[in-house]
């Protein structure tokens, strides 16, 4: 495939498994603690990677994943011992990561990644950092990773489809129905940080925020079916990995950065235009409400 | 490293900024109190991360460094976001936590694409303005510095001449409109204020944390005060020490970035605040209740004891002594817990061994636990009549006394406990029941 084919398979396998979680957090009104998860994943790589010594992916996913549960379970830690939930999130995902932070600045000469590279990502060397086995091509690992984390996420949702829908929605009854609530919440915490740092290397700390939150957003004012949400955020992921790429090649800026403007782009458009919860849909209909009043 | 502090001291420039980010932390403490009050805590977040495109936007226009300019840019691209934050949930049926973090997402990711745009410009001078990202209080420079403390200063005078006004916004909005204060004005002045503190903070803690020093210098000041005045000036030094004591780490130690270590300081004095602070800390809240759940299985263990005692009475039997097997299965306490209190109670000499974990009640014993029988047992039947009664409120957060009831009322109820036949009847001796000997009990240092 060629190099930008990589790119391209890269943003939207990014954009899928990004979507389809976010469509769960929105649901919980958790939308925060994919920005504070996003932010502590720094603290998760740094530390696999001073344990370990290497940067394998697989040490990253395993150091990510631990703290990414781990600042779900603080949160809540904070949150069930009278902290308001919204500062419990501020308080705890900016103290991990600023603890990443000046460790990466103490061990700034030994380690390869750089605060930039954390933030921004650089989705352009993907196509060079390439899975070889018996010397035979397989293309980047990235893409390889975030496929695997894709699959794992959807053989999750196939499994406990059921279990999820209902603890999002009527957290009570689910409770009342014997599902295990907290195991779930911490199944999903446990996805979001899986899918948060194997997009890490493509569109960095920061930006996974936008593809988790606006391609879900947008679907919520689309469709009012879960499952038909889970596809419409995905295919809105994809859209703008594609959308954002093209950009950034037209005016030579960051990729990363481009995709959540053209996610963005995409939300404002349907915020307006949506055929059932747009302004412009409801504005036609309280009109017409008011004409046949008169 | 002693020589290096001394030339901190010394040195005009480190000086000024040691004086910035002590303002600013004051600044942010003082502000940060009434944005967590109004759970708007997160909304910092978001106007932080909004502030980047507005500086590059105003670096395009202005073609250099210019912290004035800065401010001004990053000012106007966070009340932006502020107000998309607001449309989207008020327009649709995004809630706000989602609205927060798509335009904080969708601005930053802007702000990225333009950063990347100056950078390939290559023009020389847009060095410095990565700084934004992670905050570096050292790269300031005398003007700037005075700058941002003027601004802080003037946005600590506003805070404090609107006090009254910001609290009464903060506890009871629908009040102060009906009192005729311009609320709406209020609300966007304390955005602004906000906004004000997030821009002059940038330069020094970085976008990224920047919210930090709005949340938690006073979400660790609530922990040590209940009123709105003391919690601001807690909050305001919190910040100021965590600004000072950042700046100083990063001035003595090569890249490293301040943002982070003033967020480190502040964090710490949160977590000893939520340990150590009186009445809301959690090891005074710990050991408050590990106290409280001792007393009420030793009200429960001595109120078993009576109530197989009475059992006995009536029955005209005796038995030297009652099983701890038969009390854990009256009661629900765990064996650890009961053998525990009888030993407390044994040194008391409120209870007696009468056999291989047998035990009964001493004279000294009964007479205590007939008063907590009696006391028990008439609340049981004001509960049943609770209505009757209500007039009196004697319901005070979870906690009721009984002798708060005046005289006439507690002889009616022991009429009705008489009824229903729930007097406690084995007495002990020289004790005439009644309101006295309740007294009794209570001045004994019983509730």
């Amino acid at each position: 495939m060629s190099y930008e084919g990589w790119i391209l398979l890269t943003g939207s396998l990014v954009g899928i498994s990004c979507g389809i979680v976010g469509c769960f957090l929105i649901l919980r009104k958790m939308a925060m603690l994919a920005d504070a998860i996003s932010h502590t994943v720094l603290l998760g790589i740094v530390g696999a990677y001073l344990i370990s010594n290497s940067l394998e992916g697989i040490y990253m996913l395993i150091g990510a994943a631990i703290v990414g549960i781990l600042t779900a379970f603080f949160v809540q830690l904070l949150h069930s011992s009278g902290v308001q939930s919204d500062a419990a999130i501020g308080v705890v995902f900016t103290s991990l990561f600023a603890v990443g932070v000046i460790l990466l600045s103490l061990f700034a000469g030994k380690v390869h990644l750089d605060t930039d590279h954390a933030l921004m990502g650089e989705i352009t060397f993907i196509p060079w950092d390439i899975l070889e086995i018996n010397g035979i091509n397989l293309g980047p690992k990235a893409v390889w990773m975030l496929g695997a984390v894709l699959v794992f996420n959807l053989i999750i949702i196939f499994l406990f489809y059921k279990e999820i829908k209902i603890s999002s929605f009527d957290p009570d009854m689910a409770v009342a129905l014997g599902i295990p609530v907290l195991l779930i919440h911490y199944l999903l915490m446990g996805m979001l940080s899986l899918t948060t740092v194997a997009s890490f290397d493509g569109v960095g700390a920061i930006l996974v925020v936008a593809m988790l939150i606006v391609p879900g957003a947008t679907a919520y004012l689309l469709t009012d079916k879960l499952s038909v949400m889970l596809i419409i955020s995905a295919i809105v992921g994809v859209l703008s990995a594609f959308a954002g790429y093209f950009i950034a090649t037209i005016f030579n800026v960051s990729i990363s950065g481009s995709m959540a403007v053209a996610a963005g782009v995409i939300f404002a458009i349907t915020f307006v235009f949506s055929p059932t919860h747009g302004l412009l849909s409801r504005w036609l209909a309280r009109k017409r409400l008011q004409n046949k009043s008169a | 490293m002693s020589e290096t502090l001394v030339s901190i001291w010394t040195d005009a420039n480190t000086q000024w900024v040691l004086i910035g980010t002590l303002l600013l932390g004051l600044a942010s403490g003082l502000i940060g109190s009434f944005a967590l009050l109004k759970k708007q805590s997160l909304i910092g977040d978001a106007m932080a991360h909004a502030a980047l495109p507005g500086i590059c936007i105003a670096f395009l226009i202005h073609g250099a460094k210019s912290m004035s300019w800065f401010i001004i840019g990053a000012a106007l691209s966070g009340l932006l976001a502020t107000f998309f934050i607001e449309k989207i949930i008020k327009l649709s049926r995004i809630k706000e936590d989602t609205s927060i973090g798509l335009v904080l997402s969708v601005f930053f990711g802007f702000g990225i694409v333009l950063l990347t745009y100056i950078n390939h410009q290559n023009n020389g001078n847009q060095s410095g303005i990565d700084d934004f990202i992670f905050g570096q209080a050292a790269s300031l420079v005398g003007t700037d510095v005075k700058l941002i403390s003027a601004v802080a200063v003037l946005l600590i005078i506003i805070t404090v001449i609107l006090f009254k006004e910001l609290k009464l916004l903060t506890f009871d909005p629908q009040f102060a409109q009906g009192i005729g204060l311009p609320t709406s004005f209020l609300n966007g002045l304390l955005m602004t204020l906000i906004v004000g503190v997030v821009v002059i903070g940038l330069q020094a803690v970085g976008v990224i944390l920047m919210s930090a020093m709005l949340i938690t210098p006073a979400i660790a000041a609530r922990y040590w005060t209940e009123r709105l005045d003391h919690m601001v000036i807690i909050a305001g030094a919190i910040g100021a020490f965590s600004g000072v004591f950042g700046t100083l780490l990063s001035t003595t130690t090569k890249g490293m970035p301040t943002g982070p270590l003033i967020i480190v300081a502040a964090t710490i004095i949160f977590l000893i605040s939520m340990v150590f602070a009186p009445k809301r800390g959690l090891l005074l809240k710990a050991i408050r209740q590990s106290r409280l759940r001792k007393q009420v299985a030793r009200e429960q263990v001595l109120q078993t004891l009576y109530d197989f005692t009475e059992q006995e009475y009536k029955q005209y039997k005796a038995r030297n002594g009652f099983h701890e097997q038969q009390m854990i299965k009256k009661r629900p306490i765990s064996n650890h817990m009961l053998q525990k209190i009888l030993h407390s109670l044994e040194k008391e000499e409120l209870v007696r061994r009468t056999g291989d974990a047998l035990w009964c009640l001493t004279e000294k014993g009964l007479i205590e636990a007939y008063h907590i029988t009696l006391r028990n047992r008439l609340m049981e039947v004001y509960l049943m009549n609770e209505m009757n009664y209500a007039h009196f409120n004697i319901r005070q957060d979870q906690s009721m006394d009984l002798l708060q009831l005046p005289e006439k009322v507690l002889t009616e109820l022991q009429q009705l406990l008489k009824q229903y036949g729930r007097e406690p009847l084995v007495l002990p001796e020289n004790i005439n029941s009644g309101k006295r000997s309740y007294h009794r009990y209570a001045s004994l240092g019983g509730k």
